[in-house]
């Protein structure tokens, strides 16, 4: 389709430009005060478009983009993930009110590149859409200007991130010289014929070591704790789940158009056939989520921890993903969603508890759950949910990841590794809960959390419950999404 | 009302602890949240025992008027599926009625009162789902929904060591249950192509499936790997050696309820586990490791009485003790496979009984130590010798209260002798069963194993002597004798030890019929 008539399949991502240059005018002309006003409506109106858009797999802009349910779907948790972050950083205490309109900007532009991500289907925009997340992502954690932390998280982004992004685009270079476009569709079918697998085989690592940085996935996770540790909360919140789900809609629709036969990827018929891609993949599952979790194990700080558990997440999706199957992409969409929540939850808990009381090791959390008993509890159900345990989403969510596995009939070994990791972070979940229940410190005072932080907290972490007594219509939609 | 029952025997805790918060908010009366839960386990209780009245012991699980299946998540083939048969039914009788005597014991409780209830009463609903669930991942689920509370009850109401002792008990019991998950999606998968290609967690069902398993994976007969991962995660909760570490440090920082409650229900589930799915599941398994579970069981005895001998302090004591006599529920388990079939019946129907009796008399002792312990403040048998207080050091904890205490050292001395398997008493006719049932099939082993009896005699005498009799020791001098309410949470359970040690019969006969058919479906494997 060309760029003209495309134009109204873009009308989401149109809005969110619109918006964004709309927050820079409104602080320029003096209206600063009415940008939360306006970024709340902005953000229903792109919800409202986005419910309206097409989901029919038309591709619109010259074939540079896709509008198929895939997208669809991963727009939206990045567009409520997105949304509660930006209503919480309105009350986070952390966030200079200086910055307050170039704040929402980059977290706008950021929305901008996470949907296009999810679209992107020429390597081109790929590329372009990695970087329209990741340029305003490093300004994103340095944003508190004067906090050595901040910065070094900030800097520390731009280098591996750049790193990161140059060897993808080198790999993307070398797809291109293989088959001479960039359209992954065309791709496809010229590399069927590829006379040399090797150049094939160095490209697609290359590749994915640029997604792999994006989902922070072993051995490209190094930037991510000093990152998260630094960076605001909000920020940190933010970047553990938004950007993860566009990570992984690029990862599965790039793999799954360059490399699948009739929806699934069988490797000895796929041109991935030089290397047992799921192996390694499953490899780097099982390294991810071991590496996350070991070293969550000894971390006091718990937005540290949080970060390391993101890493050790990401290994358990992958754990899915690596048996190349629709089966894996749906359990992987469906545990994201409930990750969302669960996640979300757990961060505003420590935003709350930052804002309150000041402190970020494990140990300034003692005695609050006899202080504040309602939030306590709520935080208590998201890190069961974090720690995958019934009676939470979490649980059933990391049952389809492992069921995966068993449906495929392959990696067995990767299921005990992957079993035995939920042990382990049964164990640094549980550091929070008995810091806020089993010690007792009656200097803490009684403090309420902000309404809109709170009412956040309840509702996504209730979702954990909810999900949890029925799943069933969620996990059929996203299921019927790849029919 | 058949219907409903058994959904009410699992729920009505859970709403009962729903209730707590608004009543403490807006009902201004007296110990408000006890009475709830007080009333909710009675009602537990007269449902139990209303069911064990309709009970018939005669009809499958399918066939009973009990039996619930309703659809929860189709395409995943889970249900909520409950039923119960003669197999359940004593352990459901047996968390009743302990629920209902371990929130009259916990009455003194006074530190957050809300808190614990309300954690009790969500455990009480897990222990219940467990035992009536027949849909395998409902099973899990319950399984797992009981670790939360149990981790919160031993970690803010316990004892000195309690944070350590809560996650140690919350990460083995996880440790070994996240293999039973594995093993749980394998049955699912595995089944699947013997049932038109729809994977199931109906365990009824599964009887039928799971032996046509044949497969091989990583060299191994698929049968045998899901066998060890439902042992690995049953083994841990019973807990067989040498798994057993988490129960003496559990059960000892525990408070007194919640040690009652591990011990007398806990315990249980791991037996209970291996009997509703590993046995009729994998009948072939069963006879190939029956040798191994029958070491294993006497180990259990042996390690177990002779851990209680060395021990200083009562309720370590009595904590060992239960790792004594689960060895006898698994010497007595492992008589399926004997050629005779008196000493099957006789091993399998002493196993279930053991499960019951041991869970009654396990809950007297640790409820009398916990009296003795609400007013000395200690329970040394004798003083270590690193006591703090260094005049204290290596003497003697008690001696001689027997005098000054009457009818509680009647109670302990009764309890003690149901303890150490005195005929006339419930302990004696199970554990006689199961040596009967194990001496059929492992001579030798068995043989070796009846020494436990002789073990359990020295540490329960010793100890009786030790502390109650002989001069009395003057600071004791004050003791007062066992209150009301405590006599109120002993005597019907020692009713029930007194009851079945004469009369055996109601038990046999609700539990034979069941044990019966699970026999014939493992012998029919031979």
């Amino acid at each position: 389709m060309n760029n003209l008539s495309s134009i109204p399949y873009f009308l989401p991502e149109f809005s969110i430009i619109i918006i964004a240059l709309s927050v820079l005018v409104f602080d320029l002309v003096g209206l600063k005060k009415y940008i939360k006003l306006f970024s709340i409506i902005g953000f229903s109106f792109i919800g409202l478009l986005l419910l309206q858009s097409s989901s029919s797999g038309i591709f619109i802009f010259e074939n540079m983009l896709v509008n198929d349910s895939l997208s669809y779907y991963f727009k939206w948790i990045i567009l409520i993930s997105t949304f509660s972050i930006f209503l919480v950083s309105n009350y986070s205490k952390e966030l200079d009110d200086e910055y307050y309109s170039e704040y929402n900007f980059l977290l706008m532009v950021i929305l901008l590149g996470m949907f296009l991500m999810t679209n992107s289907i020429d390597l081109l925009m790929i590329y372009l859409s990695v970087e329209l997340v990741s340029i305003p992502s490093y300004i994103l954690a340095g944003i508190i200007k004067n906090d050595r932390k901040s910065n070094e998280a900030s800097l520390k982004y731009v280098i591996f991130g750049s790193f990161a992004s140059g060897l993808m685009l080198f790999g993307i270079s070398w797809l291109y010289g293989i088959s001479g476009t960039t359209n992954i569709y065309e791709i496809h079918q010229s590399i069927l014929l590829v006379d040399n697998p090797y150049m094939l085989f160095m490209s697609i690592v290359l590749i994915l070591i640029g997604f792999g940085y994006k989902i922070s996935m072993a051995p490209m996770h190094y930037w991510t704790p000093d990152v998260y540790e630094g960076s605001p909360t909000a920020v940190t919140a933010f970047f553990s789940i938004a950007p993860k789900a566009a990570g992984f809609a690029i990862l599965i629709r790039t793999f799954f158009t360059l490399f699948s036969i009739d929806g699934n990827i069988n490797i000895s018929s796929s041109p991935l056939v030089l290397a047992n891609w799921s192996l390694i993949l499953s490899v780097l599952s099982a390294v991810t989520m071991t590496v996350g979790n070991l070293l969550a194990l000894k971390q006091e700080n718990v937005k540290r921890m949080l970060a390391y558990s993101t890493i050790s997440h990401v290994g358990f999706m992958l754990m899915a993903f690596s048996t190349l199957s629709v089966d894996g992409n749906v359990a992987i969409m469906f545990y994201l969603t409930m990750y969302m929540f669960m996640n979300l939850s757990a961060f505003f808990m420590v935003i709350y508890v930052e804002n309150n009381y000041n402190v970020d090791s494990v140990d300034g959390w003692a005695g609050l759950g006899h202080k504040n008993l309602i939030l306590s509890a709520f935080m208590v159900i998201s890190l069961v949910s974090l720690a995958g345990l019934p009676p939470t989403s979490g649980f059933v969510a990391k049952v389809y990841l492992f069921r995966t596995l068993f449906a495929e009939q392959q990696f067995y070994w990767l299921a005990i590794v992957g079993i035995l990791n939920s042990v382990v972070s049964l164990y640094y979940y549980f550091k929070i809960v008995k810091s806020m229940y089993f010690k007792e410190n009656d200097n803490l005072e009684v403090k309420n959390a902000n309404p809109v932080i709170f009412w956040l907290i309840i509702i996504f972490s209730s979702q954990n419950i909810l999900f949890y007594l029925y799943w069933s219509p969620l996990y059929e939609y996203i299921k019927d999404l790849f029919v | 009302m058949e219907k409903s029952i058994l959904t009410l025997l699992i729920f009505l805790p859970v709403l009962g602890a729903a209730l707590m918060l608004p009543a403490s908010k807006y009902l201004k009366i007296k110990n408000i949240i006890k009475w709830i839960a007080l009333v909710t386990t009675g009602m537990q209780l007269l449902l139990a025992g209303w069911l064990y009245l309709n009970f018939d012991p005669f009809l499958s699980v399918m066939e009973s008027p009990f039996t619930v299946q309703i659809e929860w998540i189709k395409h995943f083939n889970i249900e909520y599926f409950v039923g119960i048969d003669g197999l359940s039914i004593p352990m459901v009788l047996l968390t009743a009625l302990l629920s209902f005597l371990c929130i009259v014991a916990s009455w003194n409780i006074d530190k957050k009162p809300l808190g614990y209830f309300s954690l009790f009463l969500l455990l009480d609903a897990g222990m219940m789902g467990v035992f009536l669930s027949l849909d395998f991942f409902l099973f899990y689920i319950f399984w797992e929904v009981m670790l939360l509370p149990m981790y919160f009850l031993i970690g803010i109401w316990g004892g000195p060591q309690r944070h350590y002792a809560a996650i140690k008990f919350f990460l083995y019991t996880l440790f070994g249950s996240v293999f039973m998950l594995l093993a749980m999606l394998g049955l699912y998968y595995y089944t699947a192509p013997f049932n038109a290609d729809v994977g199931t967690f109906n365990l009824i069902k599964l009887i039928e499936l799971a032996p046509q398993i044949d497969a091989q994976l990583w060299g191994y007969n698929v049968q045998w790997l899901l066998w060890l991962g439902l042992f690995i995660g049953f083994a841990i909760k019973v807990p067989v050696f040498p798994f057993h570490t988490w129960l003496p440090l559990a059960h000892v920082e525990a408070p007194t309820a919640i040690s009652v409650i591990l011990a007398g229900v806990l315990l249980k589930m791991g037996t209970y586990g291996l009997l509703r799915i590993s046995y009729p599941l994998l009948p072939g398994e069963v006879i190939g490791f029956a040798y191994t579970l029958a070491i294993l069981g006497v180990i259990n005895i042996l390690w177990g009485a002779l851990n209680a001998i060395a021990q200083i302090d009562m309720k370590k004591m009595v904590a060992y003790s239960s790792v004594s006599h689960m060895g006898y529920v698994l010497l007595g388990m492992a008589a399926v496979v004997s050629t005779s079939s008196s000493g099957a019946q006789a091993g399998m129907n002493g196993a279930v009984m053991q499960m019951f009796n041991h869970g009654t008399i396990t809950a007297m002792l640790f409820l009398l130590v916990g009296v003795l312990y609400d007013q000395a403040h200690h329970r040394w048998i004798v003083y270590p010798d690193d006591y703090e207080d260094q005049n204290l050091a290596g003497k003697p904890g008690f001696g001689g209260i027997g005098s000054q205490v009457p009818v509680y050292t009647a109670l302990v001395a009764f309890t003690f002798f149901a303890g150490l398997g005195l005929p006339a008493l419930s302990g004696f006719i199970s554990e006689a069963l199961c040596f009967i049932g194990g001496f059929s099939a492992f001579r030798l082993l068995t043989a070796i194993g009846t020494l436990g009896i002789l073990l359990n005699a020295i540490y329960f005498l010793r100890a009786y002597q030790r502390v109650f009799l002989g001069s009395l020791n003057e600071t004791y001098s004050n003791l007062v004798d066992i209150n009301k309410r405590e006599l109120f949470t002993v005597l019907p359970i020692a009713f029930f030890v007194l009851l079945f040690g004469v009369y055996p019969k109601p038990l046999v006969n609700m539990i034979s019929s069941s044990i019966g058919s699970l026999i014939d479906i493992v012998q029919k494997a031979m």
